[in-house]
């Protein structure tokens, strides 16, 4: 019975095999956190001063100096009346709808989570352009963090950090992430040679070529990368919300535990509204920084 | 020439040069050095022999065009001069430097400021305005942005692009954005130029333009150029030498009329074919030696000379240089009227001679009026060859109507 029963079931661990190994992963963790989680947690203390100030600042505001603030971004980016109308209403019709305090809260974390995954993107994806080594590790990695349930890397975040806004912006920003390292790279990798080698030719120094050929040529799909990223870090704010994270998404959360379907669908399209001014914004914004490259403005 | 090239020191020298393209070349490499074909090598290995056994000297000053079909290696040569490629085998060497020696700080001064090249492809920055590009060289050298700009536009106007500054390359043409690159290459006064397919994208007039500009400037700036075209035109009219590469190798090398009047393999030969020899050649590069100079003192001496001579006249030239020229038949009037006189000017008739610089084409009418070879006279007065019918019906001749040239040598 036992040499053929590998043919009929899987060899598995015994149960209590399998119970030790658990045990003894969670308890080296448990240690680590206990010991390392004040430190760590120390370390993220200016990112967190930096949060509460800035969600503070959205609130404190007056309403309409935040749209009018908002507005003129979006007019400067995209030099759109139609867009920025858009943009004036929509807000306004959040606020009208009682949803104004936790658009103006899920607005500060999504920009931090954004300019944090910017600031950590980008560099990696650099990396990831020079050196096929680093992009044949870091590419897995990326596999997983868009691909493991973010529920899975909550629980050692959580774990080591507790509930509340921190754990928050490093869950989003880990499922964010992504797309900036990845489009980075892959603009970078696809510049013009004829282009870079004649700035090598020059005499351009690998930073020179960096900052004045490659990037600025790979930037139309860098902002592509930015753009999605800041639609799943949007997307994230619901499961933020179930540690601590305060915002559109406590709503969400609730009306699920309690079918309330109206006010869920009232979030659900504050949120919504949030995405498409983002990416109109965004995108018109890199479009027209783009647009000489194409030749298209021939004024 | 001659007495240029005895001056002439030496730039750029290459030495054994050989680019394989692939994985692993160096494992490769035996069999390039057996003597097998490119595509044989291709076919065994999957690796592209771009160069092969490449030996040349450029000198300072000089305008070197390197020619061949497409696929020929001439841009993998070019690239060689500033390292953009690296070979597998060989010296490389500028100014008694070897390029291969550089570490990488001194590899980018050496390219900041030794070279500059133009791109058969442009590779115009797109996301910079056109006088930026122009400005780039500068800028990566750390020129300051204002003094960059200046030098720029001063370039800009030379490739008469002027108004042009604020545009972007993708709204210019592409013999424009040519321009663009040749102001660019200009723009940081490197002493070589390397000039892949400059001038291929423009027309016909501007092309001629930028050429005579090309050879002005160099003249004036004493630049060393490196030349790649299509074109023989091109290369015979302002190539001081010619390479021509074939597969990656060196078919011949040397000045433009030895690879029109001489060329080693029938490649050259085909090649050359189709040139205008009357627009290419010069008349020093095919006259004959200076021989029928008459140079006695009295008619008497002169008489004699001229028995020695297979033709019936010949040219009188005494210290002030070449006077004319001066038949048999005059000589014996003369001789015989007074048979102690003076030989001077006054037997000859007037031909007019001509210059050894003059374009063969341009001398085509005189030569065929003429009953006489014509006297090649330099600017100081000096007698250095001549020009005969036969000659020129020789050099132009076409092999297609061999009859017509037999009647040229006839009459
Ligand atoms: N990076 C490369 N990798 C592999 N093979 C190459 C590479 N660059 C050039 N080659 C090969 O080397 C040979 C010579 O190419 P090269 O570009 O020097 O030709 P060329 O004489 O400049 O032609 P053209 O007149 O069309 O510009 C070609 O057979 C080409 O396939
Ligand atoms: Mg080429």
């Amino acid at each position: 019975m036992a040499e053929t029963s590998w043919l009929s079931e899987i060899p598995q661990l015994s149960r209590g095999e399998l119970r030790d190994i658990r045990k003894g992963l969670d308890g080296i963790y448990r240690d680590f956190s206990r010991e390392y989680g004040e430190t760590i947690e120390a370390l993220f203390d200016p990112l967190l001063a930096f949060l509460v100030w800035f969600e503070k600042l959205l609130l404190a505001t007056p309403w309409f100096l935040v749209i009018a603030v908002i507005a003129a971004l979006a007019w400067m980016a995209s030099r759109s009346w139609k867009l920025v109308l858009g943009v004036v209403v929509s807000f306004f019709m959040i606020g009208y709808f009682g949803m104004w305090d936790d658009t103006m809260r899920t607005m500060s974390i999504i920009l931090v989570c954004t300019m944090m995954a910017i600031a950590l993107g980008v560099p990696i994806g650099i990396a990831m352009a020079r050196s096929d080594r680093i992009q044949s590790t870091v590419t897995p990695m990326l596999d997983i963090m868009q691909t493991m349930p973010a529920f899975v890397y909550l629980i050692p975040v959580v774990m080591l950090l507790g509930i509340g806004k921190i754990p928050g912006v490093i869950a989003v920003i880990i499922y964010a992430i992504p797309p900036v390292i990845r489009l980075t790279n892959l603009g970078i990798r696809l510049v013009d040679k004829d282009v870079l080698e004649a700035a090598t030719a020059y005499g351009a120094s690998p930073i020179q070529r960096l900052m004045g050929v490659q990037l600025p040529l790979a930037m139309p799909t860098i902002m592509a990368g930015i753009n999605q990223t800041i639609m799943m870090a949007l997307s994230m704010v619901v499961i933020a919300s179930m540690i601590g994270v305060k915002g559109l998404g406590q709503p969400v959360l609730k009306s699920i535990t309690n079918q309330y379907f109206t006010l869920g669908l009232l979030n659900g399209l504050a949120i919504v509204a949030l995405a498409i001014i983002f990416d109109r914004v965004s995108q018109a914004y890199a479009k027209r920084s783009q647009q000489h490259m194409e030749g298209l403005d021939n004024g | 020439m001659a007495e240029a090239a005895k001056e002439a020191e030496t730039l750029i020298r290459i030495e054994g040069l050989y680019k394989l393209f692939g994985n692993n070349p160096q494992k490769h490499m035996p069999l390039v050095h057996q003597g097998k074909s490119k595509d044989e090598i291709l076919a065994a290995t999957g690796h592209t022999l771009g160069l092969k056994d490449i030996n040349m000297t450029i000198n300072k000053g000089e305008i070197f065009v390197i020619m061949g079909l497409s696929g020929s290696g001439k841009s993998t040569l070019i690239r060689h001069f500033n390292r953009l490629i690296d070979p597998t085998e060989g010296v490389i060497e500028v100014e008694g430097t070897d390029v291969m020696q550089l570490g990488e700080k001194s590899l980018q001064n050496f390219r900041r400021h030794k070279m500059s090249m133009v791109f058969q492809r442009f590779g115009l920055l797109p996301h910079k305005t056109v006088v930026d590009n122009v400005a780039y060289g500068l800028s990566i050298q750390g020129v300051s942005k204002s003094e960059g700009l200046d030098k720029a536009k001063e370039w800009l106007e030379t490739v008469g692009l002027a108004g042009y500054e604020d545009q972007y390359p993708a709204q210019l043409s592409g013999g424009q954005q040519q321009r663009v690159g040749l102001a660019r290459a200009l723009c940081t006064d490197a002493e070589i130029l390397l000039m892949d397919e400059a001038f291929s994208a423009l027309d016909p007039l501007i092309r001629s333009e930028m050429q005579d500009q090309l050879i002005e400037l160099q003249e004036k700036l004493h630049k060393t150029i490196i030349f790649i075209t299509h074109d023989l035109d091109e290369a015979l009219r302002i190539g001081d030498r010619i390479a021509i590469l074939k597969d990656g190798e060196m078919v011949q090398q040397g000045e433009p009329e030895d690879i029109l009047l001489n060329p080693a393999t029938d490649y050259v030969e085909a090649f050359v074919r189709d040139v205008n020899r009357a627009r290419a050649l010069t008349v020093e590069t095919v006259m004959k030696d200076p021989a029928y100079r008459i140079t006695a003192d009295t008619i008497e001496e002169a008489l004699k000379q001229m028995k020695g001579f297979k033709e019936d006249y010949g040219y009188y030239i005494n210290d002030e240089g070449y006077q004319g020229v001066v038949t048999e038949e005059a000589l014996q009037e003369a001789y015989d009227e007074d048979n102690n006189a003076e030989m001077t000017a006054e037997c000859c008739e007037d031909l007019d001679p001509i210059s050894p610089d003059a374009v063969l084409e341009t001398v085509i009418p005189d030569t065929l009026e003429s009953e006489y070879s014509l006297p090649v006279v330099d600017d100081d007065g000096q007698m250095t060859g001549r020009l005969s019918r036969s000659t020129l019906a020789e050099v132009l001749g076409n092999e297609e109507k061999p009859d017509a040239e037999e009647q040229q040598k006839a009459s």
